[in-house]
Order: structure tokens, then sequence, then C-alpha cells
């Protein structure tokens, strides 16, 4: 069984910027969780019967932890915000599609977020970094059984550039990732994270820092071009972001929200319009939850 | 860390059941291992559930509804939530009997527990087409859905009106080889009534309560949350109305009557059992805990042993 609901332990919580929390969940569940994936998290109360979907900002899977970023947007989310370390809260996960990391291999990346869609973005980061290293590190190993350490390095380096270096059973590190990032003001939650690992440029609606206006708007002022692009964020975002990755002809995958009850594909309520008629429901609607959260943005009507 | 299910689990072991405790119950003269089944329309066709409970421990799985064609359903945002419940307006969305006969019953199959397949329709010739398609098929029972209140066509409109909800079920009847319950709405004026109708016109049992329609306003964007407008309300804070709508039905007539509304717990279940139920779904509690339906049925067998009960049968109704 891969889904699983169950009482698990806040290991942390701080607010980050205003209406933002950061919480560290001790769960079961970080052992198969993958960037792009989402968890259920249900409220106490009577008056908030349904579980919240939030989407996993970082795993630390040889700790057994979650992290999820999230903005307190109605009482469920404003229960979740009170509770300290040590307290239990109930989550199911893991749940959802993913963040396809292989599409990155020898490309040049945009990871696109927007607000709240900031966060899973992060986790992507760094699984993009880790399979950067991951790659040089199975390089050298195999590279140094025959020659010497210097090739292995070599090959380890020429592996990002060269799609003869790719391999089937791992992944390749992207050439170049570019974070760009929008947020309303100047409280730029997780920037400095995403500095670690990828360049990173901003976008505020307020114009305080960074471009002034969205993240299309950053790309165009900094002139920067990509072969793929993950972004999550809202709609007219993703709009935007679908437009742009048509015309220049690359793909897009992108990470949708929809108002969820069941969150396993049961319930039938947060499906999305998809261009062809989908395996699954045999009509036109793909399930946010199960066959998403991330799709192909030429595949989705948005 | 405990989790959920590693609860259910010791649970299980620990509350064996007793040899001489019978918990099986018989509708339409289709037996039942215990009374516990699932709502249609929250538990799809069971393959989702079946990754937290184990489906072999329930009395039946009643499917998501079927037509004769593929359905797309509503517009979203299609569920949101209201104290104590939720409202949803999927608008049956389905993938149709054929792709339903393919992949979904032959899924269900696996597992030794009953199937009841729910269908809806626009016309009654749609219903009648899926009915006798499923005639030689291995399900066990058929739920017709003339009680949703979320399509515009069909469904509902059969089922609100007693002249409309006769006419449907004798046509049903006429085609049906498998046990016929008739799912009835709870929005109409007289639920016994409609009740008496089902049966008078060859009904084998009857289903209820289905959604109760509502409806959901945002203030500060000062519009409908649902694309629907109006949505079906299920949950907690209905089952006041269910108890007493089962109560009524099952005082109105002699066949078997499924209650529903608002599970989320054994003692829900058992308040179900002691108006009048038969046997008793569990709808949308399954979205708040995945593993409410075997947690009921092992509560069910609990309190039977905790109050001497030795046959379920006898809280049927035992409350008058």
């Amino acid at each position: 069984m891969n889904k699983k609901k169950e009482t698990a332990v806040v290991s942390g919580q701080r607010q980050i910027a205003e209406g933002i929390y950061d919480m560290w969940i001790k769960t079961n569940l970080a052992v198969a969780a993958k960037p792009g994936q989402f968890l259920m998290v249900y409220p106490r109360g009577a008056a908030t019967l349904l579980p919240r979907p939030i989407s996993i900002c970082e795993v630390r899977h040889d700790e057994n932890r979650l992290r999820i970023v999230y903005r307190v947007a109605g009482k469920g989310t404003a229960e979740f915000a009170s509770y300290r370390e040590g307290e239990p809260i109930s989550v199911m996960g893991t749940l959802g599609n993913g963040f396809p990391l292989e599409d990155a291999a020898g490309k040049r990346v945009f990871l696109m977020g927007g607000g709240i869609g900031i966060p899973p973005m992060l986790g992507l980061a760094q699984a993009l970094a880790e399979s950067g290293q991951a790659e040089s590190t199975d390089a050298a190993k195999e590279s140094g059984q025959a020659e010497s350490t210097d090739a292995a390095k070599e090959s380890g380096q020429a592996a990002a550039d060269s799609t003869d270096t790719k391999k089937t059973d791992g992944l390749t590190e992207p050439v170049s990732v570019h974070a760009v990032l929008g947020y309303r003001d100047s409280a730029l939650f997780l920037k400095e994270e995403f500095e670690r690992m990828a360049n990173v440029v901003v976008a505020t609606e307020d114009g305080s820092v960074g471009t002034k206006g969205n993240i299309m708007d950053a790309v165009r002022e900094n002139t920067l071009t990509a072969d793929v692009i993950y972004a999550c964020g809202p709609m007219p975002m993703l709009r935007a972001v679908k437009q742009y990755a048509s015309e220049a002809g690359i793909p897009a995958y992108i990470s949708l929200e929809e108002r969820m009850a069941c969150g396993v594909g049961a319930c039938l309520g947060c499906v999305c319009k998809t261009k062809q008629v989908d395996a699954h429901s045999h009509v036109k609607n793909a399930r946010v939850c199960t066959e998403g959260p991330v799709f192909l943005a030429e595949d989705v009507e948005i | 860390m405990q989790t959920d299910s590693d609860t259910q689990q010791r649970n299980a072991v620990r509350i064996r059941k007793d040899a001489a405790m019978n918990t099986s119950v018989t509708i339409a003269g289709v037996e039942l291992k215990n009374p516990v089944m699932t709502a249609s329309g929250t538990f799809g066709s069971g393959m989702e559930y079946g990754e937290f409970v184990d489906l072999n421990r329930l009395g039946a799985v009643v499917t998501k509804g079927v037509a004769n064609v593929p359905w797309e359903g509503n517009p979203t945002p299609r569920v949101a939530e209201v104290y104590g419940g939720m409202l949803n307006a999927i608008g049956l969305q389905n993938p149709g009997i054929d792709v339903f006969m393919e992949r979904d019953l032959p899924f269900l199959s696996q597992y030794d527990t009953k199937v009841i397949v729910n269908v809806c329709g626009k016309t009654v010739e749609d219903y009648i087409e899926v009915v006798e398609k499923l005639s030689d098929s291995s399900v066990d029972m058929l739920e017709i859905n003339v009680s949703c209140p979320n399509v515009k066509e069909g469904a509902i409109a059969f089922g609100q009106k007693p002249e409309a909800l006769y006419s449907i079920t004798e046509e049903i009847k006429k085609h049906a080889k498998q046990p016929v319950i008739m799912k009835l709405s709870p929005n109409v004026t007289d639920i016994a009534e409609m009740a008496k109708v089902a049966e008078a016109a060859g009904a084998d049992a009857i289903s209820l309560i289905n959604t109760i329609t509502g409806m959901k306003i945002d203030i500060e964007k000062r519009r409908f949350v649902l694309a629907n407008k109006t949505g079906g309300m299920s949950g907690p804070a209905i089952k006041p109305i269910a108890v007493r709508m089962v109560y009524q039905a099952a005082h109105a007539v002699s066949i078997p009557v499924i209650g529903m509304g608002g599970i989320a717990t054994a003692e829900d279940a058992i308040e179900f059992l002691l108006a009048g139920a038969s046997a008793v779904s569990v709808g949308a509690m399954n979205f708040v805990n995945p593993y409410a339906t075997v947690e009921i049925v092992e509560g069910i067998e609990s309190y039977m042993k905790r109050t001497g009960v030795s046959d379920v049968k006898e809280l049927i109704g035992a409350v008058v």
C-alpha cells in the first residue's frame, strides 16, 4: 500500500512571512514522497470536516520528515498554523504524480513559482541539484573502474552536456536551473534557499524587489530562455506559462489546484478539462489528485 | 508514530468475532456477511479505497452511478465544505457501462463481497440499457438512482413525483434480472408515500437518503461556491434527518430499507439499524476517514458483544 492516513507529529513550525507558515512533520509518509506530490492534512473540528490538500515543499527521506509551506486561507489552515512542536497532526499521503525529473536531463530549466506555488518548486530544485551530484558520482564510479580519476571527473562533467552519456536507469543533471519566483511584495519567503541551488530571478507585484510585474515579465526583462518549464502558481500565471511554452515550442509541466474532497480519486470532485479523452474517466476530465496535480500544459484546457 | 491502519490491524486481532455471533443480513434474497456497505459516488468502484481497507471485510460495495454512455459531469468547483458536512455537484460523471463491465466489474469480482451497481440515466431507456447489459453479469443487485439532485435531466426528476417513481420502478423491474433497490431522495414532502410507491411498483428494497439539496455563497466574491449553484449535502450534519426518514420509510413498507446519511461511526450505523434499516451505507465519511467502513464493521461487532446481541438482525427496527 502506497497511500496511508496516519497520525504524525509536528517536528517544528515557524512563520516565514505574513500568513505563510513553514512546518516540518515527522511521518512515515516521507519514505516514498517526491517533489510535486501533496498531502491531505485533516483539521480536527466539525466545522472543517474535509482534509486540506497541501503540496510537499521538501523531503528528508533519511529522517522521515516532510516539510510543508502553506498560506493561511481559512479555518483549517489557521488551525494548522497554531500547531506546536510535538503536537499530533493527521495526514494522508503521499498523493499525486509529482514532477517528472527525468525531463530536465541535459536541459536549461525554468522553475516557476507564484505565491504559495513557490514551495513545491523548492523540493524540485533540490532533487535536480541532487540528481546532478548522483550523476557525477555514478559516472565517476563507473569510469573509475577502468580509467583514471581525471577521466572520471571529465565524464562526470560531460554528462550534463552530452546526451550520449544519459543513462536510462538514472538521471542526468540539467545544464542550468533558473528559479523564477513571483511574490506579492518584499516578503521573499524561501528565496535564500533557492539561491543555494539555482539562479534566482524575482518579480514582485508591487515592484519592491526585482521586476515589477509577474514571472513572465521577469523572464523578458532578464532575457532568459529555457528548454523545459516546471511551474506552480495561480491559474492566470499558469495560463501565461502555457502560452509562453507553446510559443517557444518547449514542454511545460504545470501543477494544478482544484477543490478536493477525497484526494484519492474516488469522489471526482477535482477534475480538470483535458484535450484528449482521459484513460481513466473515458471523458475529457482528468482527476487533479490522481492523474495530476502535474500535467503537461498542452494536455489540459485551463 | 502510530498509523491509523496499524491501529485497525490491532483491533482486528483483539476483536475476534465470536463463533456464536451472526452479523449477516439478507436483502431481497442476497445474503451480506455484515450490514455495512459503501454509499454510491463516495467509493468509486472500490479500487481507490482498496488501498486503505480490505474490501473482503465489507457487506457490499455500491459503485459510483453508471449510465449507458460516458457522462462528463458538471464544471468545477464541484465540492464545497459546510458545517459538519459537504456539498457536491459532481453531476454523475462516469465512464459508461461498457468500460465499467470491462474494467471495474472484474476488479470487484476478485473480492468476497457483494457488488451493487448504482444505475443512472437521463431517460427510462438509458436505465434499461444499463440494466439489460448487467443482466448476465456477476452483479448481485442494482440500485436505481432516481434521486441525484445535480443533473438537469433524469435522476431526481424520476424520484420526486410519485407517478414518475412508480412507472420507472415498474419498467426497470420488467427488465432486471437482479433484485432492484430504488434509491430515494429526501427532497420530497412525504418520504413514507414515496417508499410505498416504490414498494407497490415492485421494488425489492429501497435505500435512503440521497443528498439534501443545498447551496453555499462566497460573500467576498459574491458568487456561488459551486459552479452548479446547488449541490447535494452529505456528512454528519444530515444524520438526524436521515435517521428520521429511514424510520418513517421502514414503518411504511415491508421491503428492506438500506439506511445512509452522515454515518461516521459504528454508533451511527447502529442508530440506523435500530430505526429500521436492514443495512447501512457509509458515504462522505470515507473522505474524512478512509478506514471508516471496516472500523464500523468492527465497531458493530464489539457493540453486539458488549450488549449481548448474538444476531445483528435483532437490532433491525428494535426501537419503535
